[in-house]
């Protein structure tokens, strides 16, 4: 068997940078990927001929501290790109447009109040920025640096002020519809606005709990919230990634798929020491790292056996299923929705708060949405590569779709969404029907099968507050390391969450080093 | 089990007590009538005294209804591998027809209750307890899923056979061979057209057995005993005969000498196993089971309290007392959890909770006693017994002697 100082099993974006701070470090670092291309919710890949795509489209948290440390520069990564205006559209022609210090399409009254609500949610989105990096504490555990973690976060808070901080702590569990009803008049803009607070979650806009602290969590990136694509798309943050890895001297081996960890037991109790690939060969490491999810690490991957029985059932007890689903579509040209000149913003349809509200209700009852509701971008105005000359991708992600429908996914209710989601479409983009030349609809169920996800979540794990910080994915595997030792988790399962941040593959390896 | 009444016009059907399958024999025995509860089957106390009870334990022999005891198969290939899992102790290399006393704990190494595991064979077991576990049990078993796990509880009769003419008393009654069954085995035989099976344990710490049977078997069973036992002695006993017996043998009770971890509301008020003098169930040999690194840490740091045999001078019980570091009672380092006035053993013994730092200095109790209505304190010094009170030959020996 060959001996590795870490294996890594998952070339995300998570992985690919525990790996590069490891083999930086001067490790020997093996990264498995059991498809065949590194990057995975990031990846792009071909849906038709000479049409690429990946399902995560745009930028907005990446770490600059990462992106400085890495030094992807050198690789290729010059900038996420420049922000991309968010659009609302409304359902008759109308949109407002959100920048990060201007606002359109809406009336005085709501523009001034906008001004006070983005400054406040940015000063928030600042204090809790430490918490990202840093490995939470343990709860009971009163080390030195435990507490200096807590400490840092409190303080932050605390120089909020008193006002600020009354009012951090009165809206942190608002519902996302409190929120905007009590800033804004314009319906359109208070949906477009909660977008990001329910986006990637189970949360519909009248449920309390994390919605705010998700809006706050993705306002850290360097454009303080507003999206962006790097000139060559989400590619050459991924290439880049890959090249650094590379540089640093750790190894990626595509098409490698792990079956189980390797687990060794003797009376110093259990120990993993390294993988098995579902070719049956054996790979032996000192510590293997999972950036695949935590739910099929834990139960597929280790297994219960070497778990214990409370931890093991926490662990089940994950709310894992995705609620997003991702339309792709190939097109003959570039798609006109009316009002807009061209479609080179971030374009959010759901034109009121109850639209998003009553999608919700449909999926959480097993159903497909009447209405759904949608973010739509057209990657291929910024990344020509990603469809022929002329032509373009429209990349859209739809809301709220169960990973388990109530009749079981199949044909008829694969063709029935679509058909809704392109309906859906066609009433902001009349002409769209007539430039489809290709579609690709991926379900929950179909991110959980080909991109190796459990329930096909974007965050491994519903990040809601019961799942957060300390908490992620649960107490006991908080910190990134495990009950079993030699094995870590480096996930979007992990603190602090999902996006593509790099936040938890940065924090793990800072675990393991130290 | 079925009910007291179950009419439907009673509106307290569903709180009545179960009654056992011996209950037909057992109310007639009860002068008393001195009943209460166990898992919500009607349950005696007593039967016509106490201590006559327990001396027909000790001198004779005595029956004790384990129906209510809490009874569950586990099964199929995964079964071994989720017991050992969940039990401190490793139950790989057991036999067919053992049984094997176990307890398990929390993921925090709090004990959850203790009991026995019988191997029945190569992938059937069952396990005994004092509480209902089945919501621990479907807990324990995710993610073995060739596994069922079944509530045995009312659908086996089980009696317990205790004291020394307990073996003479089964051969009466045609078990041959019976005297060949060492302590913790299990044997077979074919009762009325059904299978008796029978195991040589107890909760007495003297000689005896238990008897597992078909409910619709067990008044035939009991009649076929009490025949075969008439000039033996036999006698039913209650709970109170049994809590004498037991503390004499030194084995713990819920509720008495540990709370069991999953109904224990205050931080640690539950028990590790080393608190209880129960290390020797804790097997780290085995590289993994629930609990582990926790009692790791807890044999690293050592049990804050531990589970100690007190012989306490005088006669008078401390029941509830508390015990000091001094005569004077300025230094408190503990609490009894169990006592009494031990005939077999002719001394005052007590099972004490006590702060393990203080276990190798002076040890006082602080007894309150009642003499005819009037109030009396003293304080008694305790000596430490590292041997169990009482552990007769007879309890191993086989075959055990006739009688």
């Amino acid at each position: 068997m060959q001996q590795f100082d870490t294996i890594i099993i998952g070339a995300g974006h998570n992985g690919l940078v525990c790996a590069t701070y490891l083999a930086r470090a001067g490790q020997k670092v093996l990264v498995l990927e059991a498809g065949d291309v590194p990057g995975g919710l990031a990846s792009t890949r071909e849906f038709h001929p000479g049409f690429r795509v990946s399902v995560a489209h745009t930028l907005n948290h990446f770490s600059p501290k990462i992106n400085a440390e890495l030094e992807l520069a050198r690789h290729g990564f010059d900038n996420v790109g420049a922000p991309l205006p968010t659009i609302g559209l409304g359902a008759n022609g109308n949109h407002v447009q959100v920048e990060a210090d201007s606002i359109t399409g809406v009336s005085d009254k709501d523009a001034v109040k906008y001004r006070d609500y983005i400054a406040r949610m940015q000063r928030f989105a600042r204090a809790l920025e430490p918490s990202w990096m840093k490995t939470m504490p343990r709860v009971g555990n009163n080390s030195l640096r435990e507490l200096l973690t807590f400490a840092q976060v409190g303080l932050k808070l605390r120089l909020l002020g008193k006002r600020d901080m009354r009012e951090f702590l009165r809206i942190a569990a608002l519902p996302a519809r409190d929120l905007m009803d009590e800033n804004f008049d314009s319906e359109l803009l208070k949906s477009t606005l909660a977008w990001d607070g329910l986006i990637g979650s189970r949360q519909a806009p009248r449920s309390p709990n994390n919605t705010v602290l998700t809006m706050l969590y993705r306002m850290t990136g360097e454009h303080g919230g507003a999206h962006s694509l790097p000139a060559g798309g989400i590619e050459t943050l991924v290439n880049a990634l890959v090249s650094a890895a590379s540089a640093a001297g750790a190894e990626l081996r595509l098409n490698s798929s792990v079956s189980k960890l390797l687990v060794y037991g003797d009376e110093n109790g259990l120990q993993v020491t390294g993988v098995a690939l579902a070719d049956g060969s054996e790979i032996a490491a000192e510590r293997v790292v999972s950036a695949t999810d935590p739910r099929r690490t834990f139960l597929q991957l280790l297994g219960v056996e070497h778990l214990e029985i409370e931890f093991s059932n926490r662990i089940n007890r994950l709310r894992c299923e995705g609620f997003v689903a991702k339309l792709h579509l190939a097109l003959s040209g570039v798609p006109e929705f009316t009002g807009l000149a061209r479609p080179d913003g971030r374009i959010i349809i759901a034109p009121d708060m109850d639209t998003i509200e009553f999608a919700y209700d449909d999926a959480k009852h097993g159903r497909l949405p009447d209405r759904p509701v949608m973010e739509v971008v057209v990657p291929s105005l910024t990344d020509p590569s990603l469809a022929p000359e002329g032509q373009h991708v429209l990349s859209a992600h739809a809301m709220y779709i169960p990973h388990k429908l109530a009749d079981g996914w199949n044909d008829d209710a694969r063709n029935e969404l679509q058909e809704r989601l392109i309906d859906t479409l066609c009433h902001y983009a009349p002409t769209l029907r007539q430039q489809i030349q290709h579609r690709q609809l991926l379900t929950p169920a179909d991110l959980e099968l080909d991109w190796r996800v459990s329930g096909g979540h974007w965050h491994h794990t519903e990040l809601a507050m019961d799942q957060m910080l300390m908490m992620r994915p649960t107490y006991e595997a908080a910190q990134y390391s495990t009950p079993v030792p030699g094995l870590y988790l480096c996930s979007a399962g992990c603190h602090p969450g999902g996006g593509i941040m790099g936040g938890a593959g940065h924090n793990a390896a800072r675990e393991i080093l130290t | 089990m079925k009910p007291e009444t179950d009419s439907q016009h009673d509106h307290f059907a569903g709180e009545r007590l179960k009654l056992s399958h011996f209950h037909p024999r057992q109310a007639d025995l009860n002068l008393r009538d001195a009943w209460s509860s166990w898992n919500g089957t009607k349950f005696a106390d007593y039967y016509y005294d106490a201590e006559y009870e327990y001396f027909c334990i000790r001198n004779a022999c005595g029956t004790y209804d384990i129906c209510p005891m809490q009874k569950y198969f586990a099964e199929g290939p995964h079964a071994q591998a989720m017991l050992n899992r969940m039990v401190t102790r490793n139950i790989a290399n057991m036999r067919d027809n053992r049984v094997t006393y176990v307890c398990w704990c929390t993921d925090e190494g709090r004990i959850i209750d203790d009991g026995t595991i019988f191997k029945l064979g190569p992938e059937k077991f069952m396990l005994t307890c004092g509480s209902p576990s089945l919501a621990w049990l479907k807990k324990a078993s995710f993610g073995f899923n060739e596994l069922t796990i079944v509530d045995m509880s009312d659908d086996i009769a089980a009696l317990s056979l205790q004291g020394p003419t307990s073996c003479a008393v089964l051969k009466a009654m045609g078990l041959s061979g019976i005297e060949n069954l060492k302590p913790f085995q299990i044997t077979h035989y074919p009762f009325a057209g059904g299978e008796l099976m029978v195991s040589r344990t107890g909760f007495t710490g003297d000689l005896g057995y238990e008897l597992w049977i078909s409910p619709d078997l067990a008044l035939a069973m009991w009649d076929a005993l009490y025949e075969a036992g008439e000039h033996y002695g036999i006698q039913p006993y209650g709970e109170a005969a049994t809590n004498m017996a037991r503390l004499e043998a030194g084995f713990i009770m819920p509720d008495m000498e540990f709370n069991e971890a999953l109904k224990t509301v205050h931080f640690r008020h539950d028990q590790t196993p080393f608190e209880l003098n129960l290390g020797w169930l804790v097997d780290f040999k085995k590289p993994h089971f629930n609990g582990r690194r926790a009692l790791l840490e807890e044999k690293r740091r050592g049990p804050t309290y531990t589970l100690t045999r007190l012989d306490i001078e005088g006669n008078k019980v401390a029941e509830g007392a508390c015990i000091y570091g001094n005569r004077k009672c300025t230094r408190e380092i503990g609490y009894v959890t169990s006592a009494m006035w031990s005939p077999a053993v002719k001394a005052n013994i007590a099972l004490a909770m006590i702060k393990t730092e203080h276990l190798s200095g002076d040890l006082w109790a602080e007894i309150y006693y009642e003499k005819e209505l009037r109030q009396y304190h003293k304080v008694a010094r305790c000596t430490i017994c590292d041997k169990p009170f009482w552990a007769p030959e007879r309890a191993r020996a086989t075959p055990p002697a006739d009688f």
